[in-house]
């Protein structure tokens, strides 16, 4: 198995609305990461692409659609898509290209553009349920998030201002990420309060504590040590990567806990021979659309015990200059949420963090290796990616 | 040096489609369907149209499921037998919604939740509806706890169509 390193990230600006089409989006991520790579699209000889529901946007073989946009004309080119986990999966996916021996290097391309749906994307999201015993009820993606919520707070007495502190930490990060969509944070003296008298959606998820619907792109290039060795004399490797899928019969599992997300990490701590991941993981990216999220996924991701986020979140552990720093880009809540390219923006974030380029957003401790994790489809899918340098 | 440097997009407005400031070209996708309900489910749904909640059960895994299917995910091995549960159960978790599949506000909110059904296996249950239980989320969150047992109330008989709407919702139970 080959060793493979990160040389270079991009992104678009995160938008509610983009005049860009996806394919523009994807160009603009892609022009970036080779960029900062140093290398050209005739230097990449393959590319792995992720893009949520073709539903969206309207286009079928969305991913066809995006390959010129994503640089894959001409190339060996693969799409995969988990929902919301897709976003990690994507370098996972474009890792087995060059871990394989096949390919020495890999474009990586995540694009999501979901202000096309009208009014609103959420009526495309209904497709996602039970068309028998879920849709004629008239479900909605908030009613299930909350139902998981609500699980997650009632097993731990987890009272609603501590989940409120996770909106707050992230949305006051992403004011530091020059890409947040506009309007994201209210303001920067956001409190706890604020997002408690934000609106009830679906009860216990406040509107503050959902992240937006939103346009954009980014994207990562992948390379063999072979090639890395040459590029650059500070290369990111991709040390462990995991992901694990659990039943869609969602309401026959507790949703305290989700262990389909432990077993991803489990999968890549063992691959980057991890054994203490809460003294080995220095920096991490949890999926955190919604504010419990982050916690629930602290958890998963065997950093904090079950049901002990919360306090850590309390103590101030998981701020930019705690002993663990989360979210330091902001995450979903703090720069915003096109569904398959926000995993990406997170393992991003890691591969600026562990270059010490985050600038605004640096975290405090030295970081040698970091962790990004998505998360999607009926609450059943963990896709994980430790990178380290 | 902070990155991503010079990253670009062009954020528009609601209003920028409106006022015609940058052009859009619409469509709407005509697509209707008809789904087989399938073995497992066309049973399940042949029982609620009797008033009976259906579930299957493995031996092998000693696990009695809802909704029921055909096969046992976790051996991969055909269910055993198909038996009636009751149609009382535990709420396991709810929730209180301010709008509708298509996120249209609803002055009256909806109280999903997920219901444990006596019979099954711990743990085991499905989405349904809560209702007798208020019209406001102070008078729901006094009514409803975790853990509270509930019942279903049906459609009258003559109305069911065998569909999981033939229960109306779940309602709170006397323990
Ligand atoms: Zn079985």
């Amino acid at each position: 198995m080959e060793r493979v390193a990160v040389l270079g990230a991009g992104m678009t600006r995160f938008m509610r609305r983009a005049q860009e089409t996806g394919k523009e989006l994807a160009w603009e991520a892609a022009r970036m990461a080779l960029d900062e790579a140093g290398l050209t699209l005739k230097d990449v000889e393959c590319v792995a692409l992720v893009s949520a529901p073709d539903a969206f946007d309207g286009v079928h073989m969305k991913g066809e659609y995006l390959a010129d946009g994503a640089g894959a004309t001409r190339k060996p080119f693969m799409r995969s898509f988990v929902g919301g986990g897709s976003g990690v999966f994507a370098i996972i996916h474009g890792w087995y290209h060059v871990a394989s021996g096949h390919f020495d290097t890999c474009l990586v391309v995540a694009e999501e553009k979901m202000s096309s749906t009208m009014p609103h994307p959420q009526a495309a999201f209904n497709t996602i349920y039970d068309q028998f015993t879920e849709r004629p009820l008239g479900v909605n993606l908030l009613w299930i998030f909350a139902l998981e919520m609500n699980r997650y707070m009632q097993v731990h007495k987890i009272p609603l201002e501590t989940i409120a502190q996770v909106s707050v930490k992230n949305k006051l990060n992403g004011l530091d990420h020059p890409c947040h969509q506009e309007g994201i944070t209210p303001g920067p003296d956001l409190t706890v309060k604020d997002v408690l008298d934000s609106e009830i959606m679906v009860w216990p998820v406040h509107r503050l504590m959902v992240s937006p619907v939103t346009d954009g792109a980014a994207a990562l290039v992948l390379a063999s040590e072979r090639v890395a060795k040459r590029m650059t004399d500070k290369p990111v490797w991709i040390e462990g990567v995991g992901w694990h899928l659990d039943s869609s019969y969602w309401t026959n599992r507790d949703l305290y806990y989700p262990k389909y997300v432990e077993y991803a990490a489990r999968m890549a701590y063992r691959m980057a021979g991890i054994t203490d991941p809460r003294k080995e993981i220095h920096v991490v990216e949890p999926y955190d659309p919604f504010a419990y999220k982050e916690l629930h996924h602290l958890e998963g991701l065997l950093l904090a015990d079950k049901g002990e986020a919360p306090r850590l979140l309390e103590k101030g552990v998981f701020n930019r200059d705690g002993e663990l720093p989360s979210c330091p880009s902001g995450g979903l809540l703090g720069v915003g949420n096109p569904i398959a390219a926000a995993g990406t923006m997170k393992v991003a974030e890691i591969f600026w963090q562990l270059r010490g380029e985050a600038g605004a957003r640096q975290v405090a401790r030295p970081v040698k290796r970091g962790l990004a994790q998505a998360w999607g489809d009926l609450m059943q899918v963990g896709t994980v990616v430790v990178l380290g340098r | 040096m902070m990155k991503p440097q010079n990253a670009r997009g062009v954020p528009l407005k609601d209003e920028d489609l409106k006022v015609g400031k940058v052009l859009t070209t619409e469509w709407r996708v005509k697509a209707d369907y008809a789904w087989d309900c399938g073995i497992a489910i066309g049973r399940y749904f042949d029982g609620l149209k009797e008033g009976k909640i259906l579930a299957t059960r493995c031996r092998r895994c000693r696990r009695t499921v809802v909704p029921p299917r055909i096969f046992c995910e976790w051996c991969f091995k055909p269910m055993d037998e198909w038996v009636e549960v009751r149609d009382t159960g535990r709420v396991n978790t709810f929730s209180v919604s301010y709008f509708s599949w298509d996120m249209t506000p609803l002055e009256k909110p909806e109280v999903p939740a997920v219901v444990e059904i006596d019979g099954c296996s711990p743990g085991v249950g499905f989405m349904h509806l809560l209702g007798e239980v208020g019209d406001n989320l102070d008078e729901i969150l006094r009514r409803v706890k975790v853990g509270m047992k509930v019942r279903a109330v049906w459609k009258p008989a003559d109305q069911r169509t065998g569909a999981i709407t033939d229960i109306l919702y779940f309602k709170p139970e006397e323990e």
